[in-house]
């Protein structure tokens, strides 16, 4: 979240999209209905159900799930048609002024520089027009044909209220209700929040439903604004922290990027990470890139990270492509990985295509299971009827179910959606044999560390120069975690501006990232978390819920990262000139000498509104990306359809129907369906009464939905002769499953393109082990396509068949 | 007097109100129907708090699990598809016991100190005095207490009183994510329900409504409905009544059948001591466990 | 209803003292008892909900007051009315969370599988353990990446892999990353995605 869970009881306009959080964030969503009882908000919910989200909103619409991007570049076109946006924030805060590059074009649904036989952008195409000193060029009036607000209007005038409304399957009179509720935002001292989830992620196209979001907020100038934001509601408790701490295949802790095979040295590594700026007089905070990376490997590596050995670079693998899940569980399914350890994760259960993954563990010569529940993967080989039909004496893998505690059971944090660290403490003993995760892991760490000593192997100098300071090696304690996450000084750091004074003296805990150094005289296992344990103790254990200023800036509850910020982006809720946007929700002003507020100022503290510094101080341009040219597939967001779709065409460029750089591996590719034979769109989802596969395991949560279901319309139910309650098989290209069917008027039948579409709606949580009924794992039916840019998988949006059992 | 214990003014096959110096707080359970998400979050506490757990059905094509009250399920969501107005709307209401200020299953109970209103309003039925008849089942109004087969007693929501007895909420009460529960005098509750209907009618609910009903004197658990006009779309009777039948057990006619029935048991039981001589009670049944479906 | 000689008797007897309090015998109790709090003396202990993001204060109620001999069990849960997000309140998985920590389905001592096997056998946790490093080193001395095909150092590690929790907490999070790559791997990720 660019904001917080309390913050979004400041909001005007409440936009549910791509998410349901009365269902799924029940808690957070109290802040929605207090916007709307205290704040007199409106609710508005985009779905492609009637959701309980739904149940409870001013205005509810209906979409084709996986036309999130036709929907919004219809609002962005809205918006610019009825000049409803917030100007002076536009160009102010915004790449909207920004001229990009002569060779930039847009035609039959490709960008300019596409590579057909690499399904891959070459991207300096779209980069802006630099000056002479290596600066953007910009236009603030806004009028150069090749600045970004004139190409954003050419580009999105094609979305029309009539192409939208044909595209989606929305009546166009919602569709403009919902327009004109969105554009009711704009004036300065109104704001709309935006909540999304996994509807917008799960698709080919995901990252862009969220950037034209972010669009449609920066039009209207609701980003740093109390009430405003884009805010993802983020799915486990401590999915931030894990994303944070950069566990994925290509980062480190902090947002940091593993090396490339193409960084042989730590210097051209340290060269493409540490941006330059686009613009005069900008932070550019990624300048500091060499400090968080050196600190890092300090805390990681201790004395054997030297100047000399270029702080152990070499420790860390080089990447020769991309490792995420999807590309894991290929190379797993062609044979080529031989252990597995899935630490609390169930992937049988959770990733796409549950017979490939099924073959893939098949393929493996040890599995590892570390969990406090029996997941259906720890027992993916073994023989559970029509539920998981498997030939256990052919499977040769070795598997180990390894019993963890749960969070009863231990001390620690996590952090939530609105990034802050709370910590947590230990209630009871852990049951039978269970051991903390860390344990296990500290366990497994020092008997591959003996072994390597004793016989030596495969370059064991990482392994063996570890630094391993805890007291009990075998068992780190959280403690002593925590405290090296947020880092220490190896020497004293001398405070550049007071000569004799000091940022932090050696041994001590650092007071936050400022004081990180490059050349080795401090450590940091993460540096966004630095300062939530300090000299002055854990942070994270702060429990003041007091709230000054009524905006929900709790700065003495937990610890939020960064800096204990509370909203990203906070300098943009005032003016260029430093006064609020909105007189009554004052969150930060410049006092004259400094920036003062409700919260920390997510800015230089003492830099004048006159220096010309823009609010988006991570950014090398200083302002916000209307036009994002990192992304691959594209600096605008663009409406293609899903990898299955029930048109067999995109009517808005029928060459390019698909996102045209995701990847598809080819036996993949064999295993799409077409609308022919999978005539319905279908989308996956949680329901309120359950989390993931975990509440499965329990006795209230399987009373309160006890068996696995499918929702259809009543058109669809008459259509092929089934009855509520009725069991019904539903097919993919890739499998069936058979559930019962609950019929039911919160699905509608959408006209779409000439035809009619019918939504089949599956809701997820069910499996084969647990306390609920029996059932199929759901994603037997889910393609094995991700996201163009981050790869998560396309489980929104997808084909099915149904049929009475 | 007992540690935790709450001042009775009404108790079944009791005429008398017991008297008491004290004056207690009356205490409501406002259910802001509008505020709801149906998230069965009540529903999860109150099994969690009294130490419930029902059986784990099956799904038989709706989200309401399990399919009605009973003996280990005292609270239930439940959830209804209306067009109104050309609109869809999803209703869900959390049934269970409205603790009526004229309790139809008080006055139907024939055993003593069975069935107890407290002065703070709280209807609360004590399983240990309870004979299994089941008369307050066909007392209630809104078809609330369940019979369990197999200790014959008949169970409902308590509205918490051990909690409200040391001064906490209500389970149900403190876990709604969305404040569509709340708690406090019933005076307050009332207050907060009028404010709300204002917000309701400004967004389009013209027939937003109070149900508080007053056949049965009104209740101590009441709801703001958006569609007040229409409960039954609810599941909630439009203008429920004690039934007249229990109005007559409580009446002046009654007391005279009652002088009847004394003397007739009276001299039932000297016959049958003299027909059968001293009573042994056979070993009951076991009672059967309830099957898992 | 099956009335039986008992039932008959207890009923009418019953009906003889409801007549009695009816004719004015009233017992005139003024005070009945409510069933016994529960967590009277309880331990309490701060927590956070582990399942979304929301991040709910929880307070966890132990039998029990953490004497020697107590072996702590939870009893029951509910919201940290403290708590900026949630005050107090929790949804229907927060709410039955008692049932997550005495889940009948919770693993409870190490077990292995034999190649083959249509089941799980108890073994040692020092059995487990060996045998994993074991199987982790052979696997990686014979599999690992030093330099690649341009004799550029590479140092990695792709027969192998691992999945994080997304649940696991901060710490949990960070020893693993640490030692993942360490060991040179680079098959690795966690619940971002799903």
């Amino acid at each position: 979240m660019t904001n917080n869970w309390v913050d979004i009881k400041n909001a005007n306009l409440v936009m549910v999209m791509g998410g349901n959080p009365a269902e799924a964030h029940p808690c957070g969503f109290k802040w929605v209905i207090e916007a709307k009882v205290k704040n007199k908000a409106k609710l508005v919910v985009v779905d492609p159900r009637f959701t309980r989200t739904a149940a409870v909103a001013d205005l509810y619409a209906p979409i084709r799930a996986g036309t999130d991007i036709a929907f919004l570049g219809g609002v962005i076109n809205y918006l610019l048609q009825h000049d409803a946006i917030q100007r002076e924030y536009v160009v102010a805060y915004t790449n909207a002024p920004f001229i990009v590059r002569e060779d930039f074009a847009f035609a039959e649904g490709l960008f300019s520089g596409y590579k057909e036989q690499i399904h891959a952008y070459d991207k300096t195409r779209w980069a802006y027009e630099l000056d002479t000193d290596g600066y953007a060029k910009i236009d603030v009036t806004l009028s150069h044909p090749r600045c970004v607000f004139q190409l954003m209007k050419k580009h999105y005038e094609r979305y029309t209220p009539e192409t939208v409304s044909d595209l989606t399957g929305t009546p166009r009179d919602l569709f403009l209700q919902i327009c004109a509720a969105i554009a009711s935002t704009a004036p300065a001292a109104r704001t709309m929040t935006s909540l999304y989830a996994l509807g917008w992620t799960q698709h080919s196209v995901g990252s862009q439903n969220i950037r034209a979001m972010a669009m449609i907020q920066l039009l209207l100038g609701n980003i740093g604004m109390p009430g405003g934001g884009v805010n993802a509601l983020r799915g486990h408790s401590n999915i931030q922290g894990l994303t944070d701490l950069g566990l994925l295949s290509h980062q480190l802790p902090g947002y940091l990027t593993m090396p490339l095979e193409g960084d042989p040295d730590l210097a051209s590594y340290l060269g493409t990470r540490t941006p330059k700026p686009l613009r005069p007089g900008q932070l550019n905070y990624w300048q500091n890139y060499p400090k968080f990376f050196v600190s890092l490997q300090k805390a990681w590596y201790g004395a054997a990270a030297s100047k000399e050995n270029d702080w152990a670079y070499d420790y860390l693998p080089k990447l020769d492509k991309v490792y995420d899940v999807l590309a894991v569980f290929e190379l797993m399914s062609q044979g080529k990985l031989e252990g597995y350890i899935c630490q609390g994760f169930n992937p049988l259960g959770s990733f796409p295509d549950k017979n490939k993954i099924s073959k893939g563990l098949a393929k493996l010569k040890y599995l590892v299971s570390i969990d406090p529940l029996k997941t259906e993967t720890s027992v993916f080989w073994q023989n559970h009827g029509e539920f998981n039909d498997v030939d256990s004496a052919s499977i040769a893998t070795e598997v180990f179910r390894l019993p963890s505690t749960c969070f009863a059971e231990e001390d620690g944090s996590l952090v939530n959606s609105g990034r802050w660290l709370q910590w947590h403490w230990k209630g009871a003993e852990p049951p039978g044999e269970a051991k903390g995760d860390a344990e296990i892991i500290g366990e497994l760490f020092v008997r591959l560390r003996a072994l390597y000593r004793k016989e030596g192997g495969a370059f064991p100098d990482p392994i063996l120069n570890l630094a391993w300071p805890y007291r009990v090696a075998r068992a780190p304690a959280p403690d002593e975690l925590a405290k090296e996450y947020n880092g220490w000084a190896l020497a004293d750091v001398p405070d550049p501006k007071q000569p004799g004074a000091f940022l932090a003296r050696e041994g001590e805990q650092l007071p936050g990232f400022a004081p990180l150094q490059a050349d080795g005289s401090t450590a940091c296992g993460c540096w966004i978390f630095a300062g939530s344990w300090t000299q002055a103790g854990n942070q994270m254990a702060r429990r003041d819920p007091s709230d000054p200023s009524g905006l929900g800036a709790t700065l003495n509850w937990a610890w939020s990262w960064p800096a204990n910020r509370r909203i990203l982006y906070n300098r943009a809720s005032a003016d260029p000139s430093g006064k609020p946007w909105d007189p009554d929700r004052r969150y930060l002003t410049w006092n004259g000498k400094k920036w003062v507020g409700s919260d920390i100022p997510d800015y230089k503290v003492d830099a004048a509104p006159d220096e010309g510094m823009s609010p988006f101080i991570m950014n090398a341009e200083g302002v916000a990306r209307l036009w994002a040219p990192a992304m691959v597939d594209g600096p605008f967001p663009e409406h293609y359809e899903p990898f299955e779709t029930p048109l067999d065409s995109n009517p808005l460029h029928p060459k390019v129907i698909s996102n045209p750089a995701a990847r598809v591996y080819p036996g993949d590719r064999e295993r799409f369906g077409t609308a022919r034979e999978f005539p319905y769109v279908a989308t996956t989802y949680r329901l309120t009464e359950h989390f993931h596969f975990w509440t499965k395991h329990t006795r209230i949560g399987a009373v309160l939905q006890p068996e696995a279901f499918v929702e259809i319309s009543e058109s669809l139910a008459a259509k092929k002769g089934i009855r509520n309650g009725d069991k019904v098989v539903v097919s993919s290209k890739r499998g069936q499953i058979v559930v019962k069917a609950m019929v039911t008027k919160r699905i509608a039948t959408l006209k779409v393109a000439g035809q009619e579409i019918e939504t089949v709606g599956i809701p997820l949580h069910w499996g084969f082990v647990g306390v609920t009924k029996p059932s199929y794992l759901i994603n037997t039916l889910t393609p094995f396509v991700g996201d163009a840019n981050i790869q998560t998988p396309e489980f929104k949006a997808f084909l099915v068949n149904i049929v009475k059992a | 007097m007992a540690n935790q214990s709450l001042d009775v003014v009404r108790q079944s096959a009791g005429m008398a109100t017991p008297p008491s110096a004290r004056k207690t707080m009356v205490v409501g359970k406002l259910i802001d129907v509008s505020r709801c998400i149906g998230c069965k979050a009540c529903q999860a506490a109150c099994m969690e708090w009294n130490d419930l757990r029902d059986q784990v059905g099956s799904n038989r094509g709706a989200y309401t699990n399990p399919p009605d009250l009973d003996d280990q399920s005292w609270c239930l969501m439940r959830f209804n598809e209306v067009e109104i107005g050309g609109r869809l709307q999803w209703l869900i209401l959390k049934d269970g016991c409205l603790h009526c200020s004229n309790p139809g299953c008080l006055d139907a109970c024939p055993a003593p100190g069975a069935i107890v209103q407290y002065s703070n309003g709280i209807v609360d039925f004590h399983e240990e005095n309870c004979i299994g008849c089941g008369y307050c089942i066909t007392g209630c109004p809104f078809n609330i207490p369940r019979l369990r087969r197999a200790d014959s007693r008949v169970y409902k929501c308590t509205l918490c009183s051990d909690r409200v007895a040391v001064g906490l909420e209500p389970a149900c009460i403190k876990t709604c994510p969305t404040q569509a529960l709340c708690f406090g005098s019933k005076e307050d509750m009332l207050e907060l329900a009028h404010h709300r209907l204002g917000d309701l009618r400004e967004r389009g609910f013209a027939q937003a409504a109070i149900y508080d009903p007053p056949g049965v004197d009104g209740t101590h658990v009441f709801f703001v409905l958006p569609h007040g006009d229409r409960p039954e779309a609810y599941g909630l009777p439009k203008d429920p009544r004690v039934s007249p039948v229990v109005q007559v057990w409580r009446s002046p006619v009654a007391r005279g059948f009652g002088v009847v029935t004394m003397f007739s048991v009276l001299v039932a039981g000297i016959l049958h001591y003299m027909r059968h001589g001293p009573l042994e009670v056979p070993e009951d049944k076991k009672p059967e466990e309830k099957k898992e479906p | 209803m099956d009335v039986t000689r008992r039932s008959f008797v207890k009923f009418s007897a019953a009906l003889g003292a409801g007549t009695l309090t009816g004719l004015g015998f009233s017992a005139k109790r003024a005070l009945a008892e409510v069933r016994t709090f529960k967590l009277e003396r309880t331990s309490e202990t701060r927590n956070t909900c582990p399942y979304c993001s929301v991040g709910c204060g929880i307070i966890m109620y132990g039998m029990g007051d953490r004497a020697k001999n107590a072996h702590t069990q939870i009893i029951h849960i509910e919201g940290d009315p403290d708590h900026p997000v949630n005050r107090g309140t929790l949804c229907p998985k927060g709410a039955s969370l008692v049932d997550f920590i005495h889940s009948p389905d919770r693993s409870i001592y190490p077990e292995w599988r034999k190649p083959g096997s249509d089941s799980f056998e108890r073994v040692s946790w020092d059995f487990a353990l060996d045998r994993i490093a074991r199987l982790m080193k052979d696997d990686r001395d014979r599999n690992f990446i030093a330099k690649n095909g341009k004799g550029l150092t590479v140092n990695r590690w792709t027969t192998f892999g691992m999945l994080a929790a997304s649940a696991s907490s901060n710490e949990t999070g960070y020893v693993t990353h640490k030692v993942f790559r360490a060991l040179g791997g680079v098959c690795f990720d966690n619940q971002a995605r799903v």
